[in-house]
């Protein structure tokens, strides 16, 4: 029994080790010479710490033709992400509410439709995404990306809005009709103070899709304007003659900080979306 | 005034309710028949509302990049499908076994959900780079003829996209598996450990066949996951070596903004649509099936 406990953990952390080298690799390549690392290889430790390597990633590195390091990249990612991420969560918010508490005739078949959304794929949507945000002038800005993802983005919040939602009581909100409060009342006085934990989730989960999305950032933005994870593959080209692995294991770090800084402060939240967030 | 301000009032909740799913469904509904739509048309850079009838399609499924990409994604469908459902089953598995810091251990095999794919496709292409990666540890620990190479391998470089995305996901279907696990009946569990089962073989006779619904659910969510998957195959292949790891949606993509033809890469889209509802249709179908059960048993 007891060797059996101990085969137990020996696996597990074999296996801890296995799914921590990716991240680890790139922490400690991130503090070595690139010229280290081609003679060394990259699954090793640091001879030396050199910090340049960040400092280089974040202003210095050349991305096509610019050599401004990622942090315009990263601040396109910031301001695509955070008002996206608070738009759509809103707006599923307010159609949850409407969907689940408020009622509206045809109710459900709105919400069936909305959610559809969720497995749709990119792709099918590439098309007239091209045409909508021509003819706003929108094409090639991060205005135009914050766009496509609160409408995207509103099929997944209304779906996990409106599923907490059918969990409080109609009653509530029936009174609430009664004593003479709209709709905007209840939705201030009543929902949204019930709300914290279920935004949480929604907002966690926004935040990390939009920030690693590829495809609409690669597709609706073009050089100085994209986002960072179209960036990073755009690095990966301009420096594919004479790869810097340091600096480029510092640049994937910084972005991949903002994501995993959110699992890891809202871990418990991230685990309830999981399964309709994971359908994304 | 009060009359105005009584039918703002009246109309406010309408137009909050109204503008969003109007919006959604033009979204949802229009966009999609949209691009059904052009998939039937001749159109090049620019939409042209002709009509060619199914000639896109046939265009499309005699390109040797379709034909690639098709059979590619039959093999990392299964091959992802098989190993993700191992790994994640086997993380629940140990973890439920009431191990001292579950969960440090849940949020290491979690956390590759929450980094992008264009991350763990730049990290994994380092890591299976065999000049840099893992065959250079393994050759620079001594065994000099060791090899590691199928990312440049023609027919092994699919398996790279593989690994890295089993290694991004399993922790999901991990997650899920756990909570079957911990939703199992301790009275069966009793009455196996009484006959005299090992644990084991009471996982194998009488814990995972009780938790069979979420197999199905873990396989969906997954293949639909691998039907989808774009980004991590850019990052770590980009296709290549040549055309060798192309998937229908890098060929969505290189149709309609490399090349330029939308009607085509339209028609692609939509070829791309009906293996991701040969999927969750199904599924739905199994879901309603379930509930009309459950509601019966009830």
């Amino acid at each position: 029994m007891r060797s059996t406990r101990i085969a137990v953990y020996l696996l597990v952390t074999v296996l801890t080790a296995i799914y921590l080298l990716p991240l680890l690799v790139v922490a400690l390549n991130s503090l070595r010479t690139t010229q280290e690392i081609f003679a060394n290889g990259m699954i090793g430790l640091p001879r030396a710490l050199s910090f340049g390597n960040f400092a280089d990633a974040w202003s210095g590195l050349c991305i096509a033709e610019h050599c401004t390091g990622i942090r315009s990249y990263m601040l396109n990612s910031f301001l695509m992400t955070l008002p996206a991420t608070i738009l759509s969560t809103f707006f599923g918010a307010l159609l949850g509410y409407a969907i689940s508490l408020w009622r509206f005739r045809g109710d459900l078949w709105v919400f069936g439709l909305i959610t559809l959304g969720v497995f749709l794929p990119e792709q099918m949507k590439l098309v007239p995404w091209v045409l909508v945000l021509r003819d706003l002038g929108l094409y090639n800005s991060v205005g135009g990306l914050i766009l496509i993802h609160v409408v995207q983005g509103i099929s997944f919040t209304t779906l996990f809005c409106r599923n907490y939602y059918i969990g409080i009581p109609p009653e509530l909100v029936k009174a609430a009709r009664i004593d003479g409060a709209g709709f905007f009342r209840i939705f201030w006085r009543i929902v949204l103070p019930l709300s914290p934990p279920i935004l949480i989730v929604t907002i966690i989960w926004q935040f990390t899709g939009i920030w690693n999305e590829y495809l609409y950032g690669v597709t609706f933005a073009s050089g100085e304007h994209q986002p960072v994870t179209a960036a990073l593959i755009a690095l990966a080209v301009t420096v594919s003659e004479a790869p810097q692995y340091g600096v480029q294991s510092a640049a994937v770090l910084i972005a991949a900080a903002p994501t995993l800084f959110v699992y890891l402060l809202g871990g418990k939240y991230f685990m309830r979306g999981l399964t309709a967030g994971a359908v994304k | 005034m009060t009359g105005v301000r009584r039918r703002l009032d009246a109309a406010l909740p309408l137009l909050a309710i109204w503008v969003p799913v109007l919006i959604s469904i033009v979204y949802v509904v229009g966009f999609t028949l949209y691009t059904v739509w052009i998939s039937f048309t001749p159109s090049t850079l620019l939409p042209d509302y002709g009509w060619v009838g199914l000639r896109n399609y046939s265009a499309i499924l005699a390109t040797r990049n379709w034909q690639i990409a098709a059979n590619n994604m039959a093999i990392y469908g299964f091959c992802f499908l098989l190993l993700t459902t191992a790994l994640g089953l086997s993380l629940a598995v140990l973890i439920d076994q009431k191990l001292r810091g579950e969960n440090v251990f849940r949020t290491i095999f979690l956390y590759p959900l929450a980094v992008s794919f264009v991350v763990t496709g730049v990290v994994w292409g380092w890591l299976l780079n065999p000049g840099i990666g893992i065959q250079k540890l393994v050759v620079g620990l001594g065994w000099t003829d060791f090899r590691f190479d199928w990312l440049v391998d023609r027919d092994r470089a699919l398996y790279c996209i593989v690994l890295a995305g089993a290694w991004q996901a399993s922790g999901f279907a991990m997650a899920l598996f756990l909570a079957g696990l911990r939703s199992v009946d301790a009275d069966l569990m009793k009455a196996a450990q009484i006959d005299g089962a090992g644990p084991l073989r009471t996982y194998r006779r009488v814990i995972l066949p009780s938790i069979w619904p979420i197999f199905i659910a873990v396989f969906v969510i997954l293949l639909q996951f691998a039907i989808k998957t774009f980004d991590l195959a850019m990052a770590l292949t980009g296709g290549g070596p040549g055309i060798a790891t192309v998937l229908p949606s890098i060929v969505v993509y290189d149709f309609m903004f490399q090349r330029g033809l939308l009607g085509r890469g339209s028609a692609a889209a939509v070829l791309l649509l009906l293996m991701l509802l040969a999927v969750l249709l199904p599924y739905a179908v199994f879901r309603r099936w379930q509930h009309v059960r459950n509601a019966r048993n009830a």
